[in-house]
């Protein structure tokens, strides 16, 4: 019942849109009538979208197998909250989810823009539901998620074990929040193009979406990244995995596009850079999705590997991305008298850094494409790994981190480098700084002080403006303080962390210089949806003190698969991590201990970028 | 001139992006091995049969005739085994075939409610719980059938069943 409500509801929807761009297209001719018919329409549709994603999400929790999509990733014995949370964690559902976060965003939009004009209001609206449209037909055409199955099964295949974790049953809905955000800036974006729109007013105004978006992706991310920390049981928090790379290219065009946005506020320049990188955060955002979604590279995120899906999306994508290039190239007039920069000025460190970030995304970009492209042209497989991304990205991280230093210290248009003091005082610190800690401990000597060095700069630097000026400019003090914070904690793990694998028996004793690990015990317990094997882990460090880890191994009843749950030990300076796995027909358990140090300071400077960018959203002084 | 360069390169540039993409969508990265299984033999097994407790029939017993064997491995669980449940059902009605189930990893409830809705092609099913004799016989997924004649192999379908490999199963049992 509830999927039929569902299903009839999309189809609803569908209609809504067509009636939409019905009158969006009549009110071209006579501008005088948009009024409250399409705003309450765009309401009709959002409304009709979140009826059958809760129709979906009632067939869950009511375990109600005769729809497929609960059949293929549900089971009576899951706990409620993974019902629910198994509504997105499919193919079908996170499509639907994908539609209601559109739906969403463009009627927020239009009760939000109500001081905008007219036309360009309406314009955007034609070009959301341009993508609405598509949206829908892919949905109901090639992935439907409210199919019949006969005879209806008895039982449910049950959810991934591995999605079945906190942090991933709400990455989901943030992260698309973030993604799909990005398509109200692209539409918006494209009219205010041909309508020859953008102003400083016009950014001021897209301002606020452009951080909603990019606030919603950071968390997005972060939350993914801590479930890989937690879950994927390899201690590291990022593997530069294709998946990982597709939400990161529209975090960095984001990003530089806010940038960007800043310096138009002040003076009109720029025009193109925003334009094209409004453009490429959501056709990466689409482009994520294609690779991802249509089994072309492989991942946890690959839930179909179904090559009609893959070429809908596909001719959709490269329909947008023409429609964009032609609007861009037939209606948008270069600024480019007036494009005198001054080499001090903050406009152009920002475009400097504008320049790294796009150097990053590039490498990244073709990271992620090159293994696709090479298996075309010569059918030979590759992967492309972490060395890859480090040996090109590291280097250029030094001066990146150097110019977003000092950046911010200069003002608009003309400036002069005051407190010179200060800052040749702050590279001498962060050089000697940098040179003690590497110096007794790390091989990798020049170009570890270097990094750290600089990475200690930023942080100095920024701790001195949180400090001098306070209030004032908390969001980027706080922002840029938190980015500092977290290259610097990336640095200190990466350079620190330790790692001990061995295998042991119960009562065995793994013993080094610095450390011992008593095996202590195991038991086992019963839990609704698995069952689950507990050891428990003595570990003495030089200071005889003694920490007890208790890593679990959970065997899920439904599908049945075997995990390896790491048991974590947090504390402000360092995480102690440990997994267990079992060795096949033997008593041995493989043992993996690692030392972890200032993981958690990599979560919260993340959190605190996050919120440099809310306390911007909130904050009134920005819109004067 | 020079604009007209750069935006004919832009649009270039994205039509073999297209292209490239189009091509890679072709390419499944499913693993797909070599298929040297012609004429091998046969794995030797013991196996349950299928919902009835205790009553194990070996290999020998089963492919025991010179006639043709379609050995399917099937699930409840499978769509794809939905999918090509017609054309299995179309299989039964041949004379000198017999079509041998092995119902893998399955739950007893859901199988048989499956053959009772679907109704049940199979003249011998064994049941494999543990996956094991799927792997004897190599077998890549669910589904996959393996045609048999004198204890070899001739043909094996991976994936399901369709028109064509009906078509091919029927003129080689001719």
């Amino acid at each position: 019942m509830a999927s039929l409500i569902g299903f009839y509801s999309l189809i609803f929807g569908l209609c809504l849109s067509l009636i939409i761009v019905f009158f969006s297209i009549k009110n071209f001719r006579n501008s005088s009538i948009f009024d409250k018919k399409i705003i309450s329409l765009t309401f009709f549709q959002f409304f009709f979208v979140s009826l059958s994603f809760f129709g979906l999400i009632f067939s869950f929790i009511n375990s109600d197998f005769s729809n497929e999509t609960v059949f293929n990733h549900s089971h009576t014995t899951k706990p409620l909250f993974y019902k629910i949370s198994g509504t997105w964690g499919n193919h079908e559902g996170s499509l639907l989810l994908w539609l209601l976060v559109l739906t969403l965003f463009i009627f927020l939009f239009l009760l939000k823009t109500k001081k905008q004009t007219k036309q360009y209001r309406n314009l955007t609206l034609l070009i959301q539901q341009i993508i609405i449209i598509g949206f829908f037909i892919f949905l109901i055409k090639t992935s439907s998620p409210f199919n019949y199955i006969f005879p209806v099964p008895m039982e449910g295949l049950g959810l991934n074990p591995i999605l079945q974790d906190p942090a991933l049953a709400i990455h989901p809905p943030i992260l698309y929040l973030g993604y799909v955000g990005s398509s109200i800036i692209f539409s918006s974006t494209l009219a205010a193009t041909s309508l020859n729109y953008i102003s400083k007013e016009w950014a001021k105004h897209i301002k606020k979406w452009v951080l909603v978006s990019w606030i919603f992706l950071t968390l997005g991310i972060l939350l993914g990244s801590i479930w890989a920390y937690y879950e994927l049981g390899w201690g590291g928090f990022w593997f530069w995995d294709p998946v990982e790379n597709v939400s990161l290219m529209p975090w960095l065009a984001l990003t530089t596009l806010f940038h960007c946005i800043l310096i138009l506020e002040k003076r009109l320049i720029l025009t193109s850079w925003v334009i094209i990188l409004s453009i490429s955060t959501f056709t990466l955002s689409m482009c994520g999705t294609f690779l991802v979604r249509s089994g072309i590279l492989n991942s946890v995120h690959t839930f179909a590997n179904d090559p009609e899906r893959g070429l809908f999306i596909l001719i959709f994508l490269f329909g947008l991305i023409f429609l964009s290039i032609f609007i861009f190239l037939f209606f948008h007039k270069s600024d480019e008298k007036n494009y005198n920069f001054f080499w001090l000025s903050k406009e152009t460190s920002i475009l400097i850094n504008n320049w790294f970030m796009m150097y990053f995304l590039t490498v990244i970009l073709i990271g992620t494409l090159y293994p696709i492209f090479l298996e075309v042209i010569s059918s030979e497989k590759i992967s492309v790994g972490p060395p890859f991304y480090n040996k090109l990205i590291i280097p250029f991280l030094i001066p990146f981190l150097f110019v977003m230093a000092i950046g911010p210290k200069l003002k608009w248009i003309n400036s002069d480098l005051e407190n010179k003091f200060f800052l040749v005082l702050f590279l001498i610190i962060s050089i000697l700084i940098s040179y003690f800690i590497i110096k007794n401990f790390n091989g990798d000597f020049l170009i570890n002080t270097i990094l750290l060095s600089s990475a200690f700069y930023l942080f100095f630097s920024t701790s001195k403006d949180f400090l001098v000026r306070g209030f004032k400019n908390l969001s980027q003090n706080l922002a840029h303080f938190g980015f500092s914070l977290l290259i610097l904690s990336i640095l200190l793990n990466n350079i620190f962390s330790t790692e001990i694998i061995t295998n042991l028996k119960i009562g065995e004793t793994f013993q080094s210089e610095k450390i011992k690990i008593n095996f202590e015990s195991i038991k086992s317990k019963n839990i609704k949806n698995y069952d689950v094997i507990i050891g428990k882990f003595n570990i003495k460090n030089l200071n005889n003190n003694i920490e007890v880890l208790k890593p679990e191994l959970r065997i899920y009843n439904q599908p049945n698969i075997v995990t390896s749950e790491a048991d974590i030990k947090t504390n402000l300076f360092t995480d102690k991590f440990m997994t267990m796995n079992l060795v096949q027909n033997q008593d041995y358990f493989n043992i993996r201990y690692q030392n972890k140090p200032f993981m958690i300071w990599i979560w919260l400077s993340v959190l605190l970028i996050s919120f440099g960018g809310i306390i911007s959203l909130f904050n009134k002084r920005n819109e004067n | 001139m020079k604009t007209k360069i750069f935006y004919s390169s832009l649009i270039a540039f994205f039509c073999i992006l297209f292209f490239i993409f189009y091509k890679g969508l072709q390419n499944t990265n499913i693993y797909t091995p070599n298929l040297e299984t012609h004429d091998k033999d046969i794995p030797n097994f013991n196996a349950k049969i299928f919902s009835q407790k205790d009553k194990v029939v070996s290999s020998n017993e089963i492919f025991n005739n010179d006639k043709f064997y379609l050995l399917n491995i099937w699930a409840s669980w499978c769509m794809p085994c939905r999918d090509e449940h017609p054309f299995l059902i179309n299989l039964s009605n041949q004379n000198n075939l017999e079509i041998v189930g092995l119902n893998y990893k399955d739950n007893n409830k859901n199988a048989k409610f499956f053959l009772e809705k679907l109704t049940n092609p199979y003249k011998t099913i064994i049941s494999d719980k543990e996956g094991l004799i799927a792997i004897e016989w190599g077998a890549y997924g669910v589904p996959e059938s393996f045609l048999i004649n004198k204890k070899k192999i001739i043909k094996r379908f991976i994936g399901p069943l369709n028109k064509d490999s009906l078509f091919e199963i029927k003129s080689i049992i001719k």
